[in-house]
């Protein structure tokens, strides 16, 4: 058992962080989000040839620097750090993952454009009915000569609006909420059929509702695999998530700590009562339990499927849980102050709250760890 | 003691019904509903309508202009507006300077003030929070020096609510800043068109625009604006507060509220049924009924004690904890319920068409309104005060 940080994931680490530090500070995400496109897309093109980091987790032959899910996980914890609005988890962990996965002519062909910052992927996997099943999906894959035609509407589809490609969850044959038949494919965004609804969402993000109306995609598009692939995709973007909440906890607990050190209500500071004090040092507890599930889910990615669930579930419960505790603790502390958009601390608050429910609340967790491991 | 309404109770109740059904602004149909944000012109077309009947003040004394109901109609009345998503009435005249007004004030002050109150003609919004004083209110150093028969105010103050449309505001200043904090304050009205009041935004985590940051620059108060005594402001500020959290449990528009989540459970799919058939959401709506009506019943008693001459005490801090506590998880849950949808901020919504919605019109406010909900934890005397004020007030600790 060995819970060290190697060298090199140090250096990742380092080297994300001290260019985030330089650019991504709370005014210069503000004024990213009022442009047009809702980023700043010169900051992906560093993250890609002057950091040269987007290749973290893929593996050397494709041009990646050989790492994996603690890579992700140390990339989201940073990035959360900073709020920012950059699509690694969809193109890099989601996108990515699928293509490392299923490898072949495909990921040869699209994992380089990854690591080079010019392929960026929306995964259009949620559906208006559907919460948080994967497998419960209306849009169709009819097979049609050597390719297929899509057709179905994808709901909150982050990133959509700047992506060159959309990893689609289509069913080929069954009815609703069955397993079989829900497969996995990678179509270039612009094709004729796609009709797009871009909105920004309240954690600062753009997105979008796609139409597919029958949109002709070829065979190579279907990247094989069926749900077993889509659930191990969706569980690392999950964990993934869990270690952008370390970063945004994290951030909830240093501004607000900041905060009960330096208001001073009643002639002292008002991090000099023990009502707040005991708060101060519940959501220190809270934000160091939301690291460990994280640690502990990004380990047992690799894991017999039953495993990897049940583990990924635990941890995501407990982080949302946290979260939720962090978030509203931090923003009662700060009073006033911490409603209004000039402070960084309610946009972390924002993100957070939007992590408690992203591939499934508290709740739907729990109910998937009691499915899988406590049967009567 | 029982819960049966009177023959004469059941007549008001539909009285109302039938007044409420036959005179609420069509235009504002719905808009509680929604979440919408309220212009000034909104809110007035209500106040304007209940004014003319003589029902917009049912706490105030009949002297006053306020309606002589007993406390059981003024209950059938809150249920009864809540129910038919009747958006409420602006506090600031009615609930707050209002009452401080007839009760502390000189007849010269009561002539003046109190009809534009009732009528709805004159905006009023409240000056007492300042950047370095919040919970700790007694601290606030915007001053004002006596000129004459004026006072010239100089200093800043905060979160005030809808400052943008007012008229007139009540403010805290320190007329003595040598005396102890609580007793060198005083209670000033002020024309917010007097020269050197200068009204800023500030925009909450929802995009909304409720409160204002307002600067005093020199400005001049005639002497005869002060309610009650020179440096005994304090004593109208507190009473102001008692007033603020009685109505502030907010029971009925919760009540109101658990409805509309019911309503978001039954439409949203969980599988192949319904979301409210999930046993957790299930259970999450029951204990918030659970507590929503322990909170009414603690109400009614609290009510039926101030029927019987006793104020609102202290104990009206238990409302405002409970009462805000419940308006805020019943945020939390539209959220959860409303799902992938809660994400889509609507106010960045562009052109579209019936065919490619985003999402149902009840998750377009969710995650907002959750934001903006935190604010009642907050604001009326932060929760940790009002804990406060019980552990001293109540329990003498």
């Amino acid at each position: 058992m060995d819970f060290n940080y190697t060298e090199t994931q140090d250096m990742l680490r380092d080297t994300l962080a001290r260019f985030l530090a330089d650019t991504y500070d709370f005014e210069t995400r503000k004024k990213m989000l009022v442009r047009p496109e809702g980023r700043d897309p010169g900051i992906w093109q560093a993250l890609a040839t002057e950091l040269g980091i987007l290749g973290a987790p893929f593996a050397e032959e494709h041009g990646g620097l050989g790492g994996g899910a603690l890579e992700n996980m140390i990339m989201m914890e940073e990035l959360g750090k900073v709020i920012a609005i950059e699509p690694y988890l969809q193109t890099v962990v989601i996108g990515g993952g699928a293509l490392k996965h299923t490898g072949g002519a495909r990921a040869d062909a699209v994992i380089p454009e990854i690591i080079a910052g010019n392929a960026v992927i929306a995964f259009a996997y949620a559906e208006p009915q559907g919460r948080y099943d994967l497998a419960n999906i209306r849009t169709s894959a009819k097979a049609d000569g050597a390719g297929f035609v899509l057709s179905g509407h994808k709901a909150v589809v982050y990133a959509a609006p700047w992506a060159t490609h959309l990893l689609v969850t289509a069913r080929t044959c069954g009815s609703i909420r069955e397993r079989a038949g829900v497969e996995l494919f990678l179509i270039e965004a612009n094709l004729p059929g796609i009709v797009r609804r871009d909105y920004p969402t309240v954690d600062g993000f753009q997105a979008s509702e796609i139409y597919f109306e029958n949109v002709a995609i070829p065979g190579d598009a279907h990247l094989p695999g069926g749900i077993e692939l889509i659930e191990q995709l969706v569980d690392e973007a999950t964990v993934a998530v869990c270690g952008e909440a370390i970063g945004i906890s994290r951030k909830l607990h240093e501004g607000t700590l900041d905060y009960t050190k330096q208001r001073k209500q009643f002639g002292q500071p008002i991090g000099k009562f023990q009502v707040l004090q005991h708060r101060m040092a519940d959501i220190f507890i809270e934000v160091e339990q939301i690291a460990s599930m994280a640690l502990m889910g990004a380990l047992k990615l690799d894991t017999p499927a039953a495993e990897r669930k049940a583990a990924v579930s635990l941890a995501k419960a407990k982080v949302s849980r946290s979260l939720n505790f962090v978030g509203q603790n931090a923003i009662q502390t700060h009073g006033g102050i911490g409603i209004t958009q000039e402070l960084a601390i309610g946009h972390y608050f924002k993100r957070g709250t939007m992590i408690e429910n992203q591939f499934g609340s508290a709740d739907f967790h729990l109910g998937r760890f009691e499915d899988l491991t406590l049967a009567d | 003691m029982h819960l049966d309404f009177s023959p004469e109770d059941l007549a008001f109740q539909q009285e109302v019904r039938t007044f409420i059904a036959e005179n609420y602004p069509a235009d504002l149909r719905g808009k509680q509903d929604e979440g919408d944000e309220l212009s000034k012109e909104d809110f007035l077309s209500w106040h304007k309508v209940l004014a003319k009947k003589g029902w917009v003040a049912p706490a105030w004394p009949v002297e006053y202009g306020g309606t002589g109901w007993t406390a059981t109609q003024k209950y059938i009345w809150s249920e009864e507006t809540a129910r038919a998503d009747c958006i409420r009435l602006m506090p600031f005249g009615l609930s707050m300077v209002g009452p401080v007004i007839y009760t502390f004030g000189s007849p010269e002050q009561k002539a003046k003030f109190l009809p534009g109150i009732l009528s709805g003609d004159d905006w009023w919004c409240q000056g007492y929070s300042e950047p370095g004083s919040g919970s700790d209110l007694a601290s606030l150093r915007t001053k004002a020096v006596r000129d004459g028969n004026h006072y010239v105010v100089n200093g800043q103050k905060t979160w005030t609510t809808m400052a943008q449309h007012a008229d007139w505001g009540f403010f805290l200043v320190r007329t003595n800043p040598d005396a102890k904090q609580q007793e060198g304050i005083s209670f000033l009205l002020i024309d917010m068109k007097t020269p050197g009041i200068t009204v800023r935004p500030i925009i909450t985590l929802g995009g909304e625009h409720e409160v204002n940051e307002v600067w005093l620059e020199d400005v001049r108060v005639p002497a005869e604006n002060r309610i009650y005594e020179e440096d005994k402001g304090w004593t109208c500020a507190k009473f102001l507060l008692a007033h603020e959290r009685t109505g502030i449990a907010g029971v009925a528009a919760s009540k109101r509220g658990i409805e509309k989540v019911k309503t978001i459970a039954r439409a949203e799919m969980d599988g192949d049924k319904p979301l409210i058939a999930n046993a957790f959401f299930k259970r999450k709506i029951a204990e918030l009924e659970m507590d929503l009506t322990a909170l009414e019943y603690t109400e009614l008693r609290s009510l039926a004690g101030e029927s019987a001459g006793k104020g609102p005490g202290p104990e009206s801090s238990l409302l405002k904890i409970k009462g805000s506590e419940i308006q805020q998880r019943l945020t939390e849950l539209t959220l959860e319920a409303v799902g992938h949808y809660g994400a889509p901020y609507f106010r960045g919504f562009g052109e579209g068409d019936n065919a490619h919605p985003i999402g149902p019109d009840y998750a377009h406010r969710a995650a907002p309104t959750y934001f903006n909900t935190r604010k009642t934890t907050i604001y009326g005397g932060s929760n940790e005060i009002q804990r406060n004020i019980i552990a001293k007030m109540v329990l003498g600790l």
